[in-house]
């Protein structure tokens, strides 16, 4: 039996997560390949609908990474992703795929370490959840759910 | 504008659960400044409604349509080229608009995915009140352009009651007392005098209380 | 004599009326109201029936008025604008009149959210100011609001509520002079612990002359213990408790707190007696009817005169 490797989705803010996340890199720090990440000009860019979609697509989890509070680049739009995020996560309870599987974390752009954390964090918490429940009926053979999976990820960068 | 609130998801999802096709239709009008209804919302309702069936094991396909509006004829010709298709409709106007909708395409059960509640305004992004009641029988005149029927808890006409204090409502300290806005405006406006005429019983026939409304403009009618 | 009750007789002949209330039951059982009535009997003039009080369903304040007459006391029974439309208003007034009830008080009523029913549909075809212009009307005109002759038309003496404390403070009097000039023929106000803010009340109804047109009852409610005055000062709508009586309450102690009420309550009768205008008081002692008569004595009230 293979272990599940989940699809997670971080939406990141280019003066901050994003940074922090090319820092990581640099400082050779080990994070799941199972992150891919979206680069946005600020957290605020994001729209319920980015949040909802991913999932659509087959991600397993998600999260939105911006500033620490109060240094949002571009002032509030940090406070703005907070709420839309918690609005989400209790649309997705409700649809009952979990709540759990999206959060927002805050970081700043020296915060490699906190990227790679974060990272490594929400995808136990992934796996650990299991797959994303709108797969659970889906036909599954061993090697064309894994190629399934990798194509799915590419999509989700490319599109959303 | 008229202001409704979205029905609980679990609640949607009880109302479709025998079709496996939908159309999820908004409208430009009311619902969509109060963010009820428009076409972001119907975006994303479809998108949370596709995603809980879709975890239930049973896919749902819906077609997403935002209307200009529900509530005039011309305006729903959009959604007769794609009705066919669909056995029901999910409508996230008013209430006006759902019943429009359900005259107009007899074919169609109706579902409503928002509740509608009142006659509002914007106090600020985010936030609406009610404002007006539709009674019928408008004494905005005589209190200052506030609304005892619409912002008393009581309707009372000769306010306030005894349980106004710090100018709140005795039901909830977040809801201005009506009576103490009246009194403060008229107060603003010199016009305290009119709070010494007591103001008559009310013609209730006017409301919806006469049974259901009508208003005609023969000089319109083609 | 509009209506010839007793405290209508009392009042008009200029002498000090006290009235008291009583709370019906949330049931059916009548040896409750029994028990408080004769708790009351011969301390008061006539007892207030309330109409489902905080919007907690009782027993209707009509049926307990008729059991009061038929226990040869006087009622005053209120009516509330928050249950019923004017068609049922004036039906029950007809029947109250014909079961012999002779006073009645038109209220606004509390909102039903604060009740055991807050999903209930609120009525308020008319508020409380229209419902005594109407009782006025079926007295003196003999018509109903929609204009029709009325076949013995009922002789009621008309109350209302008055609160002096209540927001906004500088309109109450005006609210007053409208209610009078509705038709009110005795206002009871809601209990009184400051009495300089009742005083300067006052002095704006003598202003008004409204002393002159309409009897005014001050309304007094005896304090069990402190925790009842903090709690009328903070969470009751309209109310207001001065610091001193707190701490009045506070420093008798546990064991002294019921006594130091009842003195509390009785230095406030002596002290409304004074106040010209004030015809009389409005005793309110919620579930503690058991005092009634200690306070009334105590306050030299007793006898109450046979009229």
């Amino acid at each position: 039996m293979e272990k599940f490797e989940p699809i997670v989705i971080a939406f990141c803010c280019h003066y901050c997560a994003y940074t922090a996340a090319d820092l990581a890199g640099t400082m050779r720090l080990q994070y799941p390949y199972n992150v891919r990440i979206i680069r946005l000009p600020c957290t605020g860019k994001v729209d319920i609908r980015h949040l909802l979609e991913v999932f659509e697509k087959g991600a397993d989890g998600a999260y939105v990474a911006g500033c620490l509070e109060g240094d949002c680049h571009f002032l509030k739009g940090n406070f703005r992703a907070k709420k839309r995020v918690a609005l989400a996560k209790q649309i997705l309870e409700d649809a009952g795929i979990g709540g759990e599987r999206l959060e927002m974390y805050n970081m700043s752009a020296a915060m490699g370490p906190r990227f790679a954390e974060v990272a490594r964090e929400m995808t136990e918490k992934i796996r650990k959840l299991g797959p994303s429940p709108i797969k659970k009926n889906a036909e599954r053979k061993a090697h064309s759910a894994e190629r399934k999976e990798e194509q799915t990820a590419e999509h989700i960068t490319q599109k959303v | 504008m008229i202001i409704a609130e979205g029905k609980p998801i679990k609640e949607i999802l009880a109302m479709i659960e025998a079709y496996d096709k939908i159309i999820v239709a908004g409208c430009k009008g009311c619902v969509t400044v109060c963010s009820t209804g428009g076409e972001k919302e119907v975006g994303i309702l479809a998108s949370a409604l596709r995603l809980a069936r879709q975890a239930q094991g049973k896919p749902l396909e819906t077609k997403e349509i935002t209307l200009e509006r529900q509530c005039d004829t011309e305006y729903l010709e959009p959604m007769r080229e794609i009705v066919d298709a669909y056995p029901a409709i999910l409508s996230l106007a008013c209430g006006a608009g759902i019943q429009f909708l359900a005259e107009k395409f007899r074919k169609h059960p109706l579902l409503p995915g928002v509740d509608t509640q009142f006659i509002g305004v914007t106090e600020e992004q985010g936030v609406w009140t009610e404002r007006c009641q539709a009674c019928g029988n408008c004494v905005l005149d005589r209190t200052g352009g506030i609304c005892p029927v619409a912002r008393c808890s009581k309707s009372l006409f000769n306010g306030p009651c005894g349980g106004s204090k710090g100018g709140k409502c005795e039901i909830d300290s977040q809801v201005d007392c009506g009576w103490q806005l009246i009194y403060d405006r008229l107060k603003e406006l010199g016009q305290l005098d009119k709070l010494e005429i007591i103001l008559p019983v009310k013609d209730w026939s006017k409301n919806r209380d006469g049974g259901p409304r009508k208003r005609v403009r023969e000089d319109l009618k083609i | 004599m509009k209506a010839g009750s007793k405290l209508e007789k009392i009042l008009s002949s200029g002498g000090f009326a006290v009235t008291g209330e009583l709370g019906p039951p949330k049931g059916t059982d009548v040896s409750v109201i029994e028990r408080k009535a004769n708790l009351l009997k011969g301390n008061v003039d006539s007892i207030n029936v309330t109409d489902n009080q905080t919007a907690i369903v009782r027993m209707s304040s009509i049926a307990v008025s008729a059991i009061l007459v038929r226990m040869g006391l006087e009622p005053n029974m209120q009516m509330v604008c928050r249950d019923r439309n004017r068609i049922a208003m004036q039906s029950d007034i007809f029947g109250a009149y014909a079961l012999g009830i002779r006073n009645i008080l038109c209220l606004s009523g509390d909102h039903q959210k604060f009740g055991n029913h807050p999903t209930a549909k609120n009525v308020f075809d008319l508020d409380s100011m229209q419902l005594i212009q109407a009782v006025k009307r079926m007295r003196d005109e003999h018509k109903v609001l929609g204009g029709d002759e009325i076949e013995g038309p009922p002789q009621m003496f008309i109350g209302a509520a008055a609160n002096p404390f209540a927001d906004p403070f500088e309109y109450r009097v005006i609210r007053l002079a409208k209610k009078v000039a509705s038709g009110t023929d005795f206002i009871q106000t809601q209990c009184i612990y400051d009495m300089d803010k009742f005083e300067r009340f006052m002095q704006m109804v003598r202003d008004r002359g409204l002393h002159e047109k309409t009897h005014i009852l001050a309304g007094v409610t005896p304090l069990k213990s402190v925790g009842m005055a903090r709690y009328m000062k903070e969470k009751v709508a309209g109310m207001e408790v001065p610091d001193e009586i707190i701490n009045r309450m506070k420093s008798a102690g546990k064991e002294k707190a019921r006594e130091e009420g009842l003195n509390i309550c009785v230095e406030q009768i002596q002290r409304l007696r004074q106040v010209p205008g004030v015809h009389g008081i409005h005793l309110m002692a919620i579930e503690w009817e058991e005092v009634v008569h200690t306070i009334v004595e105590r306050a030299g009230l007793l006898p109450r005169p046979q009229v």
